[in-house]
């Protein structure tokens, strides 16, 4: 009675870890003269997918419900451009301007979920006007690129390095390399382990889940329908913000075009971690291999060195492309079952 | 208020506009009985279960429920269930996605002392739920994974563990085989041992007499009576149910009954099914004739019209239209063979709201011709004038939106468009359901008319008498099958009998 | 009060009401800042073209109106948006520019292969974007705005593999026609009204217009009443793709390069708001293709005064953000049914003063 089968819905997380480990063998493989092999690689791939990570989270709990939020790219490039505008031009405190992107990213979500919730809008539409308006506020911040460069303790942050006991050698110069991870990783696997238990242990996580199996039965069993779909939306743009915050410690700058796209990216990793677009299924672990997958197809590309870097994001298209159809078949299947 | 009775409703009457769907209606249900609640499409059963749920609310009369003091009015299915009153419905109301024990302790989740969900005493409470009904089934299985029946199942044990002393089965057999039929019985039965009062709504005559104590038939938003199990053999039932009273409308069937030759085979299906709906038929329709399916609802007979139109595709066996060989894949395959479909449900596929009675007439012509022979404005307005004329429709203009109109005159619009395309063969799927008494009689005289111009019809009704006056044959459907043709001697009773099939007619 | 009803229920009510909006706030401002209050409506020629405000966002406004032509299409039969159609222009744009440049090439003065290639080689990707759009929502039922979502991303990308990552310029005069003068009349302007006009009369003289509302509002019961659904919503992204295709070959002879990065930019948003300002509604149904054409040109005209306001290009989109949530919260049901609960309460208090 234990053996438990293995649905559809596993199936398709077994395929994105087994697709993430085929991917990075073959990349060790082809690439081992450049070094893919080490495990500062795989490092890599996180330090510089923190942010997605923690954006990829909060974008699951959306989809989780059904809906779905495109507003996170802009959030995440205002975000920025406060910190840096805030930091080299008003000569802010670091603390606070962290907390007040937080708190900004709250408020962003609030009037998102109650248009999507109490207001019974199309999430798309709402994010949509969410993804302009974030953009156009960067640009009322500043137009112009800001670099941080100023504010010592932010600097601080950015360059600090933790190092791992393992897995170091010697490269070509006979320098030992100690492999290290930097601070966003630290934050992105905390709100990673924060998002799952809450998702598994509270009861917050399960009616995300309730209202996106079925949203007419999640009322009937007395689930209150549209405040959980509010905190969703609040919970993508915080989680957002936090995101904002890593992005901002990698790239050290603030412009009006940054992350762009990058709402795209997010959604990729939940859609190819299993996460149905039409709500109920997923997890963030799924995810997690989601954004793994990304940063390995960016690296990959990088490493190639000869490629363009917009085969990276036509690759992200088409996976994205492939797991949609894959969900599609798979519904149709199920349809035809019953 | 005798102490072994958990519900009485008095009096209950609801008007939706223009119709009155429940007056003065009366219901008993007793402690640990299983009562039928019976009565065809649109006698007012599920209008009266929304009106004790909560879902509509009811104009006059009075509910009571045992250990409560004073008359109850419930606003929302939560608030019925707070007061012990809880409802399964034929569709699963749990979601699929979740775990069984999750779908059974949503909601009121046991919680640790840190405020998280406790898994572990969740799952062995389910489990031991489970165990006391007798399913031993792995509660952290995802709902999805297990059969309807199942889910029907642990749909009612969290409507029981929520200590519920009403318990409202709405249709839960629709979906399910005989062996998972055999399986819920045995658990209402041990629910009954246990004090629950049990309504059980249901189509299939053969369930009620094998867990029913006692039955209520409404009729047409009235009710027609309450009789113990044993005064009420099936035939009465059924007779009960259809209503005897043979109304006022003048006998308008022709006495010959007209001969039909071979040659004049226009439809001829062997062996036709859609999976789930409909197990395999055979059905022979000839030029001019008008053959009635009968059954009672859930029994299959729109289905079988869907199958032979397209609609639901065909999977086995093969259609002969005119004698010849043809593949239907889609509705406009059948249209181009001649065919027409009038469905039974108006709202979801009939009627286009938005639209103008003009453009819903023309619509199915317009399909027929393909997008680039449009109609001329001309021809539409003559179109549509006429048929207005024609059915008596009545409407502002024929540029009024046609969800405007009642519901009498939006069937005759949708009659209107396919008469305007001109078929062979015609489907009537209830066309006459929710229409006054004078619109019905005109349908009828319709179909007459119709069938003798040379066009073959399927009327589908569930008023016995008006088939009668309609339909030269009559096939016979129970349960997703079709069981019997009856040709000759049409009466009422002979129908009613086949209707209600074998075994109980003491 | 009545009155007030019939007006306001009009059909192109919404899109002639903010027009003129704008252009009070257009008379008003010229009118404080000390210009002649009418300016905006003058009309000159200067060096042989038409020359003035009005002029200026027809011409600019033309583009727009060419997407919100197909987007009203694929609101209508499927009840989403195509969230794709910027990006598919700029990919249109960067294939029309690579083929008239030759591969690899970043600048050229001659062209290629001949022009009508370019041209039509362009508009056909922007018919298989739409084809690809068109299949992931018609025949694989998945949400239009996830399935355009895909080339929403991948399309710019596309257009600068294409283009070699360089922003290819083809400086050649008969190119520059389609974004320069046909006589004295923009041609933008002359591209847009044949497209509307071909679509327009495509809508009255075919049953297209019927089939595609049929579907939008019942799917089901037009599959009963014998129309392919599926066909008809995806011939509605692939005219939508089309319309993305030739505003790209405009956006890009305007400025006789391919920049993938800029062509078409936000212009998603610009096109989904003109059909929302049309009087349309998002959620599918009947369409009125006249109300989304003023609602483009509107658009434009808000974009014209804002800059002219001193708003600049990249902050604009704040303020049509902020209208797309106020047209779509005053279109939902929720906020129309307290809306009337007020007006009732209102009704109720007036009839408790009275008595």
């Amino acid at each position: 009675m234990k053996n438990k089968k293995i649905n559809s819905n596993t199936l398709l997380l077994l395929i994105t870890i087994a697709l993430f480990v085929v991917m990075y063998v073959v990349g060790c493989i082809i690439y081992s003269s450049k070094g893919f092999t080490h495990l500062q690689t795989f490092l890599n791939i996180l330090i510089n997918n923190a942010g997605l990570l923690c954006v990829a989270c909060g974008m699951t709990c959306v989809m989780l419900t059904g809906g779905i939020d495109i507003s996170v790219g802009s959030l995440i490039a205002m975000d920025c451009m406060l910190l840096a505008v805030g930091m080299e031009q008003w000569g802010m405190n670091a603390v606070v301007l962290c907390m007040i992107v937080l708190l900004i990213g709250v408020v962003f979500g609030l009037v998102q979920g109650f248009c999507v919730g109490y207001l019974e809008i199309q999430p798309f539409i709402v994010t949509m006007a969410g993804m302009f308006f974030a953009r156009g506020m960067t640009a009322v911040i500043c137009t112009d690129q800001v670099s941080i460069s100023q504010n010592a303790f932010f600097v601080g942050l950015a360059n600090a390095k933790i190092q791992i006991p393992f897995g170091a050698y010697t490269n070509s110069k006979g320098v030992l390399q100690i492999p290290f991870i930097r601070i966003p990783v630290v934050i992105a696997l905390v709100v990673l382990l924060a998002v799952f238990l809450m998702l598994r242990y509270t009861k917050f996580g399960r009616s995300l889940y309730a209202v996106g199996g079925n949203e007419q039965s999640a009322t009937m069993m007395g689930l209150d329908v549209k405040m959980t779909k509010l905190k969703a939306y609040v919970l993508s743009s915080f989680l957002c913000s936090i995101g904002g915050i890593c992005f901002c410690l990698n790239t050290m700058s603030g412009s009006v075009r940054q992350a762009l796209g990058l709402e795209m990216d997010a959604i990729a990793s939940s859609v190819i971690g299993g996460t149905l677009l039409t709500g109920g299924v997923g997890n963030v672990i799924g995810s997690f291999f989601g954004v793994l997958i990304n940063g390995t197809i960016s690296t990959l590309v990088k490493t190639n060195g000869k490629l363009l870097s917009s085969w990276s994001s036509i690759a992200v298209a088409v996976l994205l492309c492939f797991f949609i159809v894959l969900q599609s078949v798979f519904a149709k299947i199920k349809d035809s079952k019953k | 208020m005798d102490n072994n009775i958990v519900l009485t409703m008095r009096g209950i009457t609801m008007t939706f506009p223009g119709v009155k769907a429940l007056d003065n209606v009366d219901f008993t249900l007793r402690k640990g009985e299983i009562h039928a609640l019976m009565g065809e499409n649109g006698a007012g059963k599920s209008t009266l279960i929304k009106c004790l749920t909560g879902i509509n609310a009811f104009e006059a009369g009075e509910i009571h429920v045992d250990g409560i003091d004073g008359p109850v009015v419930n606003h929302s299915t939560l608030d019925a269930q707070k007061k012990g009153i809880s409802t399964v419905y034929q569709e699963v109301n749990l979601c699929p996605n979740l775990s069984v024990a999750e779908n059974l302790f949503i909601g009121r989740e046991p919680k640790t002392k840190l405020g998280t969900i406790d898994w572990k005493t969740m799952v062995k409470k389910s489990e031991k739920i489970m165990a006391d009904l007798d399913m031993n089934i792995d509660v952290t299985q995802n709902l999805e994974e297990y059969s309807l029946a199942l889910q029907q199942m642990i749909a009612i044990a969290r409507a029981v563990d929520m200590d519920c002393k009403v318990l409202i089965l709405d249709e839960p057999t629709s979906s399910l085989d005989d062996n998972e039929v055999a399986k819920l019985f045995k658990l209402m039965n041990q629910l009954k041992e246990k004090g629950v009062g049990i309504v059980f709504v249901t189509h299939f005559l053969e369930q009620v007499y094998a867990v029913c104590d006692r039955i209520t038939v409404l009729r047409n938003g009235q009710l027609v009576g309450e009789y113990p199990i044993a005064d009420l053999p099936r035939v009465k039932l059924v007779a009960a149910m259809m209503g005897k009273d043979f109304d006022d409308l003048a006998s308008i069937k022709s006495d010959e009954s007209p001969v039909f030759s071979d040659e004049d085979i226009l439809i001829d299906a062997k062996g036709l099914s859609h999976k789930g709906t409909i197990k395999p038929f055979d059905l022979q329709i000839h030029r001019g004739e008008v053959v009635g399916l009968t059954g009672l609802l859930g029994s299959g007979r729109s289905e079988l019209a869907r199958v032979i139109y397209g609609a639901d595709k065909n999977q086995t066996g093969t259609l002969r239209v005119n004698g010849e060989e043809v593949k239907i894949n889609a509705p406009i395959d059948a249209m181009n063979l001649g065919m027409g479909l009038l469905p039974d449900d108006r709202k979801a596929e009939g009627i286009i709201g938005d639209l103008s009675v003009r453009e819903n007439i023309i619509l199915a012509l317009q399909a027929k011709r393909g997008m680039f022979r449009l109609l001329s404005m001309k021809e539409q307005t003559e179109l549509a004038d006429k048929y207005i004329e024609m059915l008596q429709i009545k409407t502002a203009s024929r540029e009024t939106l046609i969800k405007q109109l009642s519901g009498g005159n939006q069937q005759k619009v949708i009659l209107g468009r396919w008469l305007a395309t001109d078929p062979d063969f015609l489907i009537l799927d209830e066309p006459t359901r929710g229409i006054d008494i004078g619109t019905k009689t005109e349908i009828q005289k319709l179909v007459l008319k119709l069938a003798k111009e040379g066009k073959s019809l399927i009327f589908i009704s569930s008023e016995i008498e008006e088939m009668l006056r309609t339909c030269t044959k009559m096939a016979v459907l129970r349960d997703g099958a079709k069981v019997g043709e009856i040709t000759e001697s049409l009466t009422q009773e002979s129908v009613m009998k086949a209707i209600a099939g074998g075994g109980g007619n003491e | 009060m009545s009155k007030v009803k019939k007006i306001t229920g009009m059909a192109l009510f919404l899109p002639v009401f903010c027009m003129v909006l704008v252009m009070a706030v257009n008379i008003l401002y010229d009118a404080v800042s000390g210009n002649f209050a009418f300016s905006f409506f003058a009309i000159s020629i200067r060096n042989g073209v038409l020359y003035g405000r009005l002029i200026d966002i027809l011409n600019r406004g033309s583009e727009i109106a060419i997407l919100a032509i197909g987007m009203t299409l694929v609101v209508s039969a499927s009840a989403g948006t195509d969230i794709s159609v910027g990006s598919v222009m700029s990919l249109a744009a960067s294939f029309c520019c690579m083929l008239l440049a030759g591969y690899g090439v970043s600048s050229t003065n001659d062209l290629a292969v001949p022009l009508i290639v370019g041209v039509l080689g362009g508009i056909l990707m922007g018919c298989l974007c739409g084809a690809f759009n068109g299949f992931l929502v018609a025949y694989l039922n998945v949400q239009p705005m996830v399935a355009t979502l895909i080339l929403f991303s991948a399309a710019r990308a596309v257009g600068l593999l294409l283009c070699n990552n360089l922003i290819v310029y083809v400086r050649n005069d008969s190119f520059k026609f389609f974004g320069g003068y046909a006589g004295f009349i923009p041609t933008p302007i002359v591209i847009a009204a044949v497209c509307v006009a071909i679509m327009m009369v495509l809508l009255k003289k075919t049953a297209l217009g019927l089939y595609i509302q049929s579907v939008g509002i019942n799917k089901r019961a037009s599959r009963i009443a014998g129309l392919n659904s599926e066909k008809i919503i995806f011939v509605c992204y692939v005219v939508c793709g089309l319309a993305a295709g030739i505003a790209g070959i405009v956006a890009s002879s305007r400025i006789s390069s391919a920049d993938s990065n800029n062509i078409g930019l936000n212009y998603e948003l610009d096109a989904i708001l003109a059909v929302a300002l049309g009087g349309n509604s998002l959620g599918g149904g009947k369409f009125n293709l006249a109300g989304s054409i003023i609602g483009a040109y509107t658009i434009q005209a808000i974009t014209t005064t804002l800059y002219a306001l001193g708003v600049s290009s990249d902050v604009a989109p704040v303020y049509k953000a902020i209208i797309v949530i106020i047209i779509v919260t005053i279109q939902a049901p929720p906020f129309k049914a307290y809306v009337k609960r007020m007006s009732a309460k209102r009704a109720l208090a007036k009839g408790g003063a009275a008595a």
